[in-house]
């Protein structure tokens, strides 16, 4: 075994070319032993001594202490347990077989410094993904011991963003270190460093003790932690300004997926629909079936549930939304008031009929495999899921953008928003285009249930958590036309985004109210409304 | 058009009648001579008719006599007694009713839509549980000055909004000051920019939400989800005793007939006369001088203020507030009551709102999952067939006994 593990030694370092050179020795027999000693500090003493070696053997030891499987015999002999009983030093089986022996105790703080060891160990691996993995878990390690590894470790890492991280461990080491020299350029080179956490530690050097001396005695090397604060401070900040823009778009985008249909029926055709919540639920409960259908008869195309879902979603909800045109809304034209409390009543008539259906629980749907995960630019992670709904809703928008103004369906939709009389003189059949709008809202609805479904429960109560918003996006971008509930919904979105960080997302909505009540006063048709004849209509 | 729509609303602005003498034109006929005197309005109706006061008086001897009577006085095994249920299930149904009657003074005289009338209602309810948490004082269940929830969130003293609410009269006063205040201010920005019909109807609902966001939160100092129960006493005599409940259960019973009459009053006055024409045309309105800000601006704020003594008399009754009377939900439902009896008449909200609080309370004991189905089904079919509600169905069916009986005549 022994001889094996030797030859693959040297068939390494022949493949690294030399450039790696571990040393290749066995376990040291006096560090091992430790670790069958009673006293805690003994012990991790020996995990220290281990890991010095720096050797495969060394990590193989240290992650069967961690993992519980190395074992004390009562003679205090250390041993490890594999097809047979073999002694850990020099793997030879042991003869007799001890009858009784006891793993070696680890407790937290032993538990902590193998991890560090371990982390400190594997910096080396050929391996980059291990790299990376070891180089994170030492990141918030600041113990001068590591310097050596550390130092060994940079001048043979190749892969820039494990260097960067393995740099700044290394320089808040080195802040704490006796020789000013040293603390010196750990302080200049910690202004590449994009962390909270670095910037508390130089913040630390520019404060006085409390009888008024500083912390960090020279002069310089308070100057350069002051730059590199400021620098840090920089990067923190755009990090952070990038970090709520997007999640500002992600809100904005489903936003406006759940306000476009409103456009259509209240902003086109003036219906208060506020059964448009349940229009949504509707849609999300549809991707539900589609992806238990999925599961159950095509699981190996389970990953395409969604997009089977979107017209799945979109005829379920058109076909509910004309079925109530045509027995409840078509009567109370010109009665908004009457709309408002009979569409009511057809919600809770909807949410309880789903209840009866799919029990009152939330229903889980799964993200597809693509979708989950996300990608990591500038220190934020956005997920797939997020990034998919921002495409999805730009999507929808132009598919609607289009319908409305190349077909002929959307001139007639056009022209009955501006003068009902007028189009209805010239022969066109206002009736059925009031029928089809409110089916393609209500349709769009669903679409938008298909994007909240992967990004937050599904349960009867779904659509009324968005009602009130997405009407306060039409209220405020203004009725009858798709530009000004775009710019609403991105705009409460982000806007939402950049306050709630100060003040909670509870008074950032009564804030968001209280900006569209005010800018009502100023434009009481909405920020983008339609000016001339259509205004009083 | 617009120039014409300006002067009006300037002159009313400007606090100048409408100037009868000088155009001929004024409220009553056109270009009287100036010898025969002007009647300015038709003649007033009675307050109430004699029928009317007898059926108030009836109300009046049984909610506040015969019903805290037999309830306090008769004993327990006899049959006359009325029961503790029955007098608190009723007194929680009349408090509905007072909030009926102002949602009816807004949305069926004056036309517009509030789905913010729950928050005024809580808000009156929370306005005096403040004081109802401050009578129990070392009571509670950590034996502490502070209420139960405070001390369970580790506060050390009473929040600002609390101040002076161990003193009875300025819990009575926060009763109406709140909700009036709270819907002066957001009546004056919404009336002023003109929003009406559904764009006021959302906003409000907006509101209620964001109210009833705040009052979920724990440092609101409101008591969180919680919201405030577990009351003792008010003015030191023990809740849930018999004279107590009665006390309340007359009250209320007091309240409901004086905000009853009070609308109709309103309603026969001049201010009522210029709330239906804002309800039927508010541009003629505008165009015949009026200022429709001031009207709009006072019967919401009245009838929030009413709310609010609602919601202050249901809260000892019932014996509990949370934020979940805020919900938009509560809000529409209010509507529905008004729309179920009857919009624009004095006894049709009173009634909707018996009714279907009554079939509420017993669909939740007796079918709670049909509830739902049975409460959105009467939104559809009232607004689609019973457009003026339970009142009006009289009217309706006679008109559509004539039309038949024409037809067979014709026929």
């Amino acid at each position: 075994m022994m001889l094996r593990r030797f030859v693959w030694m040297v068939g390494l370092a022949v493949l690294l070319g030399f450039t790696v050179v571990l040393p290749a020795r066995a376990l040291d027999a006096a560090a091992v032993q430790g670790l069958a000693s009673d006293e805690l500090a003994t012990r991790i003493e020996a995990i220290d001594a281990i890991a010095a070696a720096g050797d495969e053997a060394a990590l193989e030891i240290l992650e069967l202490l961690y993992n519980g499987e190395v074992y004390v015999t009562e003679e205090g002999q250390v041993i490890l347990e594999f097809d047979e009983i073999v002694d850990a030093v020099t793997r030879e089986p042991l003869d007799p077989e001890p009858d009784y022996y006891d793993s070696v105790i680890v407790n937290n703080l032993m538990r902590g410094n193998l991890e560090t060891a371990m982390a400190s160990l594997s910096l080396l691996s050929e391996d980059r993904d291990t790299r990376f993995a070891s180089a994170q878990a030492l990141e918030s390690v600041e113990d001068s011991k590591l310097l050596p590894v550390l130092s060994q470790a940079l001048d043979e890492e190749s892969d820039a963003e494990i260097r960067a991280m393995l740099a700044q461990t290394k320089s808040v080491i080195e802040l704490a270190s006796d020789d000013p020299e040293v603390r010196l350029a750990a302080a200049i080179a910690m202004a590449d460093s994009d962390q909270r956490r670095v910037r508390e530690l130089l913040a630390a050097k520019l404060e006085k003790t409390s009888d008024g001396e500083f912390i960090e005695p020279e002069e310089e090397v308070r100057l350069a932690a002051e730059e590199s604060m400021k620098s840090i401070d920089r990067r923190l900040m755009l990090i952070d300004y990038f970090g709520r823009f997007f999640s500002g778009l992600s809100l904005g985008s489903i936003l406006l997926l759940v306000a476009l249909g409103l456009a259509i029926t209240y902003g086109l055709l003036g219906v208060i629909n506020l059964a448009h919540g349940e229009m949504l639920m509707i849609g999300a409960y549809a991707t539900y079936v589609t992806q238990t259908i999925f599961k159950n008869h095509f699981p190996e195309a389970f990953n395409f549930y969604v997009i089977a879902a979107i017209p799945v979603a979109f005829c379920v909800a058109a076909a509910v939304g004309v079925l109530l045109e045509r027995t409840v809304i078509r009567w109370l034209y010109g009665r908004p008031l009457e709309t408002l409390l009979a569409t009511w009543g057809i919600s809770l008539f909807l949410i309880q009929t789903v209840r009866q259906i799919f029990g009152a629980q939330n229903v889980e749907v799964a993200n597809p495999s693509w979708m989950s995960g996300g990608v990591e630019f500038m220190s934020v992670v956005m997920p797939y899921n997020r990034i998919f709904i921002i495409i999805f809703s730009f999507f929808v928008l132009a598919l609607v953008w289009l319908m409305l103004s190349r077909t002929r369906l959307g001139l007639f939709i056009r022209g009955v928003t501006q003068n009902r009389t007028m189009a209805s003189c010239v022969g066109v059949p206002t009736g059925r285009v009031d029928l089809l709008a409110f089916g393609l809202g209500s349709g769009i609805a669903g679409l938008a249930g298909v994007a909240l479904s992967q990004i937050g429960n599904v349960g009867p109560d779904l659509g009324q958590a968005y009602i009130i918003d997405s009407f306060m996006v039409v209220v405020l971008g203004g009725v009858g036309q798709l530009a000004g509930t775009v710019y609403a919904a991105l705009g409460l979105g982000v806007f939402s985004k950049f306050i709630e960080p100060h003040i909670g997302a509870v008074l950032t909505k009564i804030l968001v109210l209280v900006v569209i009540i005010a800018v009502i006063q100023k434009r009481p048709q909405g920020l983008f409304a339609l000016k001339g004849r259509a205004v009083e209509a | 058009m617009q120039a014409v729509l300006k002067e009006g609303v300037a002159r009313a602005a400007n606090g100048d009648a409408p100037d009868t003498s000088a155009s001929g034109i004024g409220e009553g006929e056109i270009a009287v001579p100036h010898t025969i005197p002007i009647q300015y309005a038709p003649k007033t109706d009675p307050l109430l008719s004699p029928v009317g006061w007898t059926v108030l008086a009836i109300f009046a001897l049984i909610t506040l006599v015969i019903v805290p009577g037999l309830f306090v006085f008769v004993p327990e095994e006899s049959p006359f007694h009325v029961s503790a249920y029955t007098v608190t299930l009723l007194g929680k149904i009349m408090c509905y009713c007072i909030v009926a009657v102002a949602m009816n003074l807004i949305w069926g005289y004056a036309g517009i839509l509030s789905l913010g009338h729950g928050v005024f209602f809580a808000l009156g309810g929370y306005a005096f549980g403040m004081y109802l948490m401050r009578q129990i004082g070392r009571d509670g269940q950590y034996q502490s000055d502070l209420p139960d929830f405070m001390v369970f969130l580790d506060w050390k003293e009473y929040p600002w909004q609390w101040a002076f609410t161990d003193h009875f009269l300025w819990a009575v006063l926060l009763v109406i000051l709140v909700p009036g205040v709270l819907a002066f201010v957001f009546g004056f920005f919404a009336f002023r920019s003109r929003i009406k019909g559904v764009y006021f109807s959302i906003i409000t609902q907006a509101m209620t939400f964001a109210f009833m966001l705040l009052f979920f939160r724990n440092e609101t100092g409101f008591g969180g989800n919680n919201g405030f129960t577990d009351f003792k006493r008010i003015l030191g005599f023990p809740i849930t005793e018999p004279p107590m409940r009665a006390t309340l259960f007359a009250l209320s019973a007091a309240a409901l007939i004086g905000s009853a009459l009070l609308s109709r009053y309103l309603i026969r006055s001049k201010t009522g006369r210029i709330l239906t024409a804002i309800r039927d045309s508010e541009s003629r309105l505008m165009f015949s001088g009026y200022n429709p800000l001031g009207y709009k601006l006072f019967v919401w704020t009245l009838s929030a203020v009413i709310c609010g003594i609602a919601g202050a008399l249901y809260v000892p009754q019932v014996g509990i507030i949370n934020p979940s009377e805020m919900s938009p939900a509560n809000s529409i439902e209010i509507a529905v009551w008004v729309a179920v009896g009857g919009r624009g008449t004095i006894v049709g909200p009173i009634l909707g709102a018996s009714a279907v609080n009554g079939a509420k309370s017993f669909f939740t004991q007796s079918f709670p999952e049909y509830w739902l189905f049975f409460l959105g089904s009467l939104f559809i079919l009232v607004t689609l067939f019973m457009p003026k509600g339970i009142v009006g169905v009289a009217a309706q069916v006679r008109k559509a006994l004539r039309k038949e009986r024409m037809s067979e005549q014709s026929g």
